[in-house]
């Protein structure tokens, strides 16, 4: 990747993206999804849109689902 | 087991046997009930700490208090939130969600008991490693930094500019700087999510990023 594309993908916005709020609201519903092998990303794409782009609400959906997952398959 | 604030929607047993045990009338079973959820969150929190520890510089013991922390006061939440779940996932998914969310609100608060880097410390030195780009070896990444800067310092408000200047230019991690300055983390993300879509707009403008295709803004 150039510099042109490191900085573009740095500047890159998607219109789709929910915010910090909205996603952690429903985060429980969209990590129970993709636990329980669902289209989570598909059911809610502004929330898959967010948690790409944000690190934050990232990192506490990665531990979310390490939780879920780390107990074995969701019934 | 049905919610009353959801006549349609079944819960699944594990769900429903949380519930029931944790609002029950006989003290014995609710307080076991308790006893046992407290346990859970106590274990994924630490299991959260320790998943966090290569980003975080608390470690050791501090790091277990902060889960023990997490995990009393998530437990406190649940309890409080009980008649707001809605069954839309499984009871203990929800429960989760609250001992991540104070294990991450906790670290962030950590940051500023020894921090690397001062609020406002405004290294702009440092915005060519943030952004990728090496002014002394192409000079389009000269003109690219200053069009950041100017965007930064003639188009943002004094409260937009100090949030982009702390999370981009001195790199303060986001939840560091939300507990700084009592603001929820959406509010600083909105900015930071407004200032890129203005300096890329800068940049296309004057020729130095390509148009954005379909689907971006």
């Amino acid at each position: 990747m150039n510099e042109r594309e490191m900085l573009a993908r740095f500047l890159r916005t998607d219109p789709r993206d929910v915010g910090c709020s909205e996603a952690i609201a429903v985060l429980h519903v969209y990590v129970d999804l993709i636990a329980a092998g669902q289209d989570a990303a598909g059911r809610y794409p502004g929330v898959a849109a967010h948690l790409a782009a944000c690190g934050p609400c990232g990192d506490d959906f990665a531990g979310l689902l390490a939780a879920v997952t780390s107990e074995g398959p969701a019934t | 087991m049905q919610l009353a604030g959801s006549p349609t929607r079944e819960l699944d047993e594990e769900s429903a046997s949380w519930l029931v045990r944790l609002i029950s009338a006989v003290p014995a079973e609710r307080q076991a009930a308790e006893r046992e959820l407290h346990e859970t969150l106590l274990r994924i929190a630490l299991a959260e700490v320790r998943r966090r520890s290569a980003s975080t510089p608390v470690t050791g013991p501090e790091l277990d208090d902060v889960a023990h922390q997490a995990a009393s006061d998530a437990m406190l939440a649940v309890l409080a939130k009980l008649a707001e779940f809605r069954g839309e996932s499984r009871f203990i998914t929800w429960a989760y969600r609250f001992v991540i969310l104070e294990v991450s609100s906790k670290l962030g608060r950590h940051y500023w008991r020894n921090p690397p880097v001062a609020l406002d410390a405004a290294q702009w030195e440092r915005l060519p490693d943030r952004l990728g780009l090496d002014p002394h070896q192409h000079a389009e990444a000269a003109g690219i930094l200053a069009e950041v800067r100017h965007v930064v310092e003639t188009e943002l408000t004094p409260h937009q500019r100090r949030i982009f200047v702390a999370i981009v230019v001195d790199g303060i991690p986001l939840n560091a700087l939300a507990e700084k300055l009592g603001l929820q983390r959406n509010a600083i993300y909105k900015v930071i999510f407004d200032t890129r879509r203005k300096i890329r707009h800068t940049l296309v403008a004057k020729g130095y990023l390509d148009e954005p295709g379909a689907g971006q803004r």
